[in-house]
């Protein structure tokens, strides 16, 4: 017992001092709860565990004795129920008051930040110099538009995209060699049958005045086209069901296709709304940046699955659930800089982490957050590229985030 | 009735389909150790590498053949396990094993009964749960691997086989699984429940029942009410899984593809699950409070401390476990207001949480307790149970669950309220029934040697996990040395695998007990530990029917113990009030 006691204290003295200072506004208010609330549970821990350790050892079996019969006692339990519950009451209130706090409306001014998870890394967004999001729609995304925000030119790259998928799932499809040979019978049984036309066929009554010359020239000519493409060597040899699965992938694509082309720019004030605020939109991957002291705004969606965006420095935790966007406000106090200092430790970051299992690397699927004055933090902004602006290195980027993702989504089979 | 008890049985009729419930308690029992056993090997695997990352040990290959190339655990591999070890933990060991078996073999011989309401029902609750537990050990072998987005398979991970290679076949086979399961658990919670309110002997009322029967039958309804919500659950996830529907699916776009959904809401899954999920932790932890409450009033010969309000708190508990389910969801963007409401609602059951510990500890005040291997596991209950059951406040107030949502507080808080203390309860009955099971004894020091190296093995586990959850560690992550700041916990982390290693050898002496003893134990009496319930009067060797003659009769309520009226410390039920005698 005492051994065990021991080993909590110190566990307590040891660890209990658990994270570095809250580095937002309300984690100082977090802490302060958390704390009153922890030396509720650890002074009823011990007392509890205490009074079962001592009765079990006083209270030990002797032949002689009768224990005693106290089957209940309405004040006792009046007691213990009363007490327990005016301590809860207070823990409820000040839970609520400082979650109502946490969960207000974000101040007219603060910064807006999107964060957006996928399997299995964070990318943010901020608004650019309009100070506006983009709209964004899944159906978008693309290599050069990894967010599928919505723009003239993204819609337009998007189309392009997938009609580009189309036609090449389409060629592969025309020379699929079962496909040709099907395709050979088929015109040469309507040649045979021309040949054979008043063989046998007399219930088909005088509607049926054989095959034009034309006809006949077209379908020799799609014969000779067809076995020359069977000679080729872009032709396919596929199984009944990999046909399948690519045509059912040609008709998922022009589904596609469809979304695409209904998707508009829309604003529930304003009817349609601009087509460009997302082209000044930034977006940065490995590390964003965030002023001291404003408040900012996080606005959270996911790509594929939930994900949980968790900065345990801020005290801050929502999940990004795709299809329903997420919000989180919070305050930064205290600059990366001047928590290098507090801690001591040159090379401390703050983190933002998946905290919801996503797949293989969710335990990798993390981003670096800095936080500097806002006159470092304009400045950092002003250097990022704006979005689109420099088609060909977004492509670059993603190419490489995905080779990584892939990299982390590899993995010996189960 | 005493030829009711001697026509002869086929060996299938009286080993494989019994309608027999005291055969198939043991069957429950038996398909249940087999499941922990797996279970435990499971966790014990993940520990090593939590403990000691990235490094190679040859068991895990031995075992794990592929999923461990090289000794080194595979982090798809380490996810199936996470996820299968939780399951079987939740499902099959705590809920199928422990309501299985002790409601079965309880119910009838508390209440006085001759079998349960419908023996062939029972039956099929049994065959159920064998065919659902051998579809999920084989959900282990399949191409993918197991299910692997946690136990509680949130879609759309679980529903997009494209996410991750447990979501193939072995996510499908786990909803079959579960199907199966939750068919079993409604056949049983249905019996218990008519049996105990139709088959109460003569003189068997209500506030006469032990509390055992009264947490058993809450359970059933808790079960009843439930479950159900699950199964639709699932079967909307197998629809969107393979039949193109989008229930809990809306703009995805995964593997390239930007898929043909929309409308549908993950959170809506989230919010079915744990409509079952929460009541669920109850249907695991109120069957071994109700075993430990009769375990702590006979080994202290004391009667249990406030009768009343313990079945107060139990009715009142049950009742709120339906609505607290949304505090397993303050950080999915749920309304900040509903989420308060939850906060009230889950704080409220640690007010009859609170009532039943002290009365647990009132009950032990000078008495003369008696430290059998089940008083001392009914004893680890009460400590776990209070220990575990106060973070929970630190996790229902939705404030400070921000920051410790879905870390290894978490772990720490579920494991010790609702694994240890439901793995206490249930093996406190185990030695405390085993003479009426087996009509043997089972080792008294080997039991001891059992007892505290679990206790201390499982508080060396559970404990130093709330440190390290409060640094700040999410909970199923493969490896945390990507992380600077976690640094400093993580040198907790061999300690935890050590005592996990330590408490899964600590179950050998155990094991070895359980199964010498059902051959080779001391031949038990007829109510070795002095009890004043109706199973003590039944015969030692198993008859259909329970007792050989008329059923028994009851003049009293379950807790006389040490009553000043009487000579010895125990009255059974059976006997007559004394004139003059009022009754507890």
């Amino acid at each position: 017992m005492v051994a065990f006691y021991a080993s909590f204290v110190w566990l307590i003295i040891r660890y209990g001092d658990y994270n570095p200072p809250a580095a937002s506004a309300h984690g100082e208010d977090y802490d302060t709860l958390m704390n009153f609330n922890m030396y509720i549970i650890i002074a009823v821990f011990f007392l509890v565990n205490t009074a079962l350790f001592v009765f079990a050892n006083k209270y030990r079996q002797d032949p002689g004795r009768k224990a005693r019969f106290f089957a209940h006692d309405n004040r006792l339990e009046l007691i213990w129920t009363v007490i327990p519950s005016i301590v809860l009451a207070v823990i409820i209130i000040y839970g609520l008051r400082t979650w109502n706090e946490m969960t207000g409306e974000p101040a007219d001014d603060a910064l807006r930040v999107e964060l957006y998870s996928k399997q299995f890394d964070w990318t943010a967004r901020y608004a650019g110099a309009d100070g506006e999001f983009g709209l964004a729609n899944y159906n978008l995304i693309t290599p050069t538009n990894p967010l599928g925000i919505v723009t003239a030119d993204g819609v337009a790259d998007a189309l392009a995209e997938i009609q580009g998928q189309i036609d090449a799932l389409e060629a592969e499809l025309a020379h699929e060699r079962g496909h040709l040979l099907a395709q050979i019978e088929e015109v040469e049984v309507e040649l045979h049958a021309d040949d054979h036309h008043g063989h046998g066929h007399g219930d088909h009554g005088g509607d049926h005045h054989g095959m034009s010359d034309e006809r006949k020239a077209m379908l020799e000519a799609r014969l000779h086209e067809l076995e020359h493409m069977l000679e080729g060597s872009d032709v396919l040899v596929l199984s009944e069901a990999a046909q399948e699965a690519k045509e059912d992938k040609v008709h998922r694509l022009k589904r596609h296709r469809q979304r695409i082309m209904e998707v508009k720019p829309f604003d529930y004030e304003g009817g349609v709304a601009s087509w460009e605020a997302g082209a000044d939109d930034k977006i940065t991957k490995g590390e964003f940046h965030l002023p001291v002291g404003r408040e900012v705004e996080f606005v959270f969606r996911s790509r594929d699955v939930i994900h949980s965006a968790y900065m345990p420095h801020f005290r801050a935790q929502m999940n990004t659930v795709p299809g329903v966007p997420t919000r989180f406000k919070m305050t930064p106090t205290i600059t990366t800089d001047s928590m290098r200092t507090v801690l001591n430790d040159p090379d401390f970051d703050y983190i933002l982490l998946c905290n919801k299992v996503c797949g293989a690397a969710h335990f990798n699927m993390q981003m670096k957050v800095v936080v500097e004055s806002e006159e470092q933090y304009n400045a950092w902004l002003e250097s990022q590229e704006e979005f689109l602006a420099d088609k060909e290195e977004a492509v670059e980027t993603d190419a490489r985030a995905e080779a990584a993702g892939n990299a982390n989504n590899e993995s010996a089979t189960l | 009735m005493a030829g009711h008890a001697h026509h002869e049985e086929s060996f299938v009729s009286k080993y494989i389909f019994s309608q027999d419930h005291k055969m198939i308690s043991k069957q429950f029992l038996m398909t249940a150790v087999f499941m922990g056993i797996i279970a435990v090997m499971l966790s014990v695997f993940f520990r090593l590498q939590l403990g000691w990352p990235g490094e190679s040990f040859a068991i895990l290959e031995t075992f794990l053949g592929k999923w461990a190339p090289g000794g080194v655990l595979d982090r798809n591999a380490y996810l199936a396990l996470v996820t299968i070890h939780g399951t079987i933990m939740v499902f099959f060991v705590l809920t199928g094993g422990l309501s299985g078996t002790f409601s079965n073999l309880l119910i009838p011989l508390q209440i006085g009964a001759r079998d349960m309401a419908s023996g062939f029902l029972n039956m099929l609750s049994y065959w159920f749960f064998a065919v659902s537990s051998v579809i999920m050990i084989f959900s282990l072998f399949v191409e993918g691997g197991a299910a692997s987005g946690g136990w509680t398979v949130y879609p759309p991970l679980s529903a997009l086989p494209q996410a991750m290679p447990g979501s193939g076949l072995g996510m499908t086979l786990w909803l079959i699984s579960m199907t199966l399961f939750v068919v079993s658990s409604l056949l049983g919670g249905l019996n218990y429940i008519v049996t105990v309110i139709n088959l109460r002997t003569k003189g068997m009322s209500m506030t006469r029942l032990p509390l055992t029967i009264w947490a058993f039958m809450v359970t059933a309804i808790l079960g009843v009410l439930s479950f159900p919500v699950l199964v639709s659950a699932v079967v909307l996830l197998l629809m969107d899984r393979s039949m193109g529907t989008a229930f809990y699916l809306s703009d995805i776009f995964i593997g390239g593809e930007a898929l043909d959904v929309t409308g549908g809401s993950p959170i809506l899954y989230q919010h079915l699950f744990w409509f079952l999920g929460h009541p669920e932790v109850y249907i695991v932890l109120l069957p071994a409070l109700g075993i430990s409450s009769e375990i702590i009033a006979t080994n202290s010969r004391k009667p249990i401390f406030g009768y009343k309000a313990m079945v107060g708190s139990i009715l009142g508990i049950g009742f709120l476990s339906f609505i607290v389910w949304g505090h397993h969801m303050f950080v999915t963007g749920m309304n900040p207001f509903l989420g308060s409401v939850f906060v009230f609602t889950t704080l409220l059951i640690a007010i009859p949480s609170a009532v039943k510990a002290f009365n647990y500890i009132t009950t032990l005040w000078q008495g003369n307790l008696r430290f059998t291997p089940a008083m001392l596991f009914s004893i680890g209950l009460v400590s776990t149970f209070v220990t575990g059951g106060l973070t929970g406040i630190i996790l229902a107030d939705s404030a400070l669950d921000v920051n410790v949502h879905d870390t290894y507080f978490v772990v720490a808080h579920f494991h010790i309220v609702m694994g240890m203390s439901a793995i206490f309860g249930m093996l406190a009955g185990v030695y405390h029934w085993f003479p009426k099971m087996f009509g043997r004894m089972m080792n008294t020091k080997l039991g001891y040697v059992h007892f505290w190296t679990t206790l201390v093995a499982g508080y060396g586990v559970f404990f130093p996990m709330h440190f390290v959850g409060l640094a700040g560690a999410p909970r199923r992550y493969y490896d945390y040395s990507n992380f600077e700041y976690l640094d400093f916990v993580m040198d907790l982390q061999p300690i935890i695998s050590t005592f996990a290693i330590i408490g899964a050898v600590g179950q050998l002496p155990f094991l070895w007990n359980f199964f010498y003893s059902i051959f080779r134990g001391q031949v038990a009496t007829e109510n070795p530990w002095k009890g004043n319930t109706l199973e003590w009067t039944t015969p030692v060797e198993h008859i259909h029917g329970n007792w050989p003659g008329a059923l028994p009769e009851v003049h009293r309520w379950a807790y006389d113990y040490s009553n000043p009226d009487f000579e010895e410390d125990f009255v059974p039920q059976t006997v007559p009030l004394k004139a003059g005698e009022t009754e507890h």
